[in-house]
């Protein structure tokens, strides 16, 4: 299965593509532009997906520990817990194989966009504004005393596309609500929706906090990618490939990495493996020295 | 030795899971997927730039 990077990005696109059907589903919500209050809601989907949106069936991991956050300023062990243990097992996969908004960004993406490198300073920034999301529900407290989702309220663009802009045309009653605050929610919107075609998923590589959390875990995930060194050749094809510019020959579970494994397929070698059993190069070292 | 070998190479990621599952677990049994079916379940104003 080597030199297939094609073969792979059409099985991502048909698993982001089922997962965007499945968590937004419910058709009757877009019909009737109401959203869906069954139990299924209680279920955090492990990706950015607002629950606000007409069709979405779960709800939105950071919406939840933020509302969570800020209405008994306490850390929700369910979503915090979800999100570790996603982490943990396969670091910034989720980005890559089920957010619908990274599928998004994919589809408005140019073929040159894969090649735009950004500064490390812009792909830091998702850092500090997750750092500001899991403190600012805290910290900054309204006038009853409570602090509120500001992520979700100031710059998440996915919960503008998916739940702001349907409702809002959608319900003549939420328009006449309209003020500064959406308009600077749709601003952000179309900024990142301008970007897009033009550098490759701008939106997770700079300001998703959820992206930022799960980069932390890429290098200590269980399932993960893995180097030989006994393979590689360091022909760099894999830094060709590279869709956000990481060095997988040098570090292929760098946190910018969101695992599409395009990298592992594109390789000539096969040095590149991504599984939960360490591609070592002491094993056939060792092999090759008893069989002789 | 294998096992072994395994364990010391993946202790990061299996302490990781498992401190998420148990406060998953822990999280669910204080009944939190309650308070997040409440939010959920109706419309956020803040997420759709009204509140």
């Amino acid at each position: 299965m080597k030199n297939q990077p094609g073969k792979t990005r059409l099985m991502r696109r048909a698993v982001q593509l089922a997962c965007l059907v499945i968590a937004n589903g419910y058709w009757h919500g877009f019909q009737r532009v109401m959203i869906y209050g069954g139990g299924t809601k209680r279920l955090c989907v492990p990706f950015l997906n607002c629950y606000s949106c007409p069709g979405a069936y779960f709800a939105c991991p950071l919406g939840s520990l933020q509302s969570i956050l800020a209405a008994s300023r306490t850390v929700s062990l369910y979503v915090a817990g979800l999100i570790i243990a996603g982490g943990a097992a396969v670091g910034r996969l989720f980005c890559g194989w089920l957010c619908p908004f990274g599928l998004l960004q994919e589809a408005l993406s140019m073929p040159r966009s894969r090649r735009v490198r950004l500064p490390r300073w812009l792909t830091s920034l998702k850092y500090v504004i997750l750092l500001l999301t899991l403190l600012l529900p805290i910290l900054w407290l309204g006038r009853a005393g409570l602090g509120e989702p500001y992520f979700c309220k100031f710059l998440c663009p996915a919960g503008t596309l998916e739940g702001g802009v349907l409702l809002v045309l959608g319900r003549p009653e939420l328009r006449v609500l309209v003020g500064w605050l959406f308009f600077w929610k749709v601003a952000v919107l179309a900024f990142f929706l301008a970007l897009m075609p033009f550098v490759f998923r701008v939106f997770c590589r700079t300001a998703c906090p959820l992206g930022a959390f799960y980069g932390l875990f890429n290098a200590i995930s269980l399932w993960r990618l893995e180097r030989d060194y006994t393979k590689c050749t360091g022909c760099g094809t894999c830094r060709e490939v590279c869709p956000v510019g990481v060095k997988a020959d040098e570090n292929p579970n760098h946190p910018e990495c969101f695992r599409c494994l395009e990298c592992s397929k594109a390789c000539p070698a096969g040095a590149l493996r991504f599984g939960v059993g360490a591609a070592r190069p002491e094993v056939p070292q060792r092999t090759s020295f008893r069989s002789q | 030795m294998r096992v072994n070998n395994f364990l010391r190479e993946k202790k990061w990621a299996l302490a990781g899971m498992g401190i998420g599952l148990i406060s998953l677990a822990a999280g669910v049994a204080r009944g939190e997927t309650t308070a997040v079916l409440h939010k959920a379940a109706r419309i956020c104003l803040q997420c759709i730039g009204i509140s």
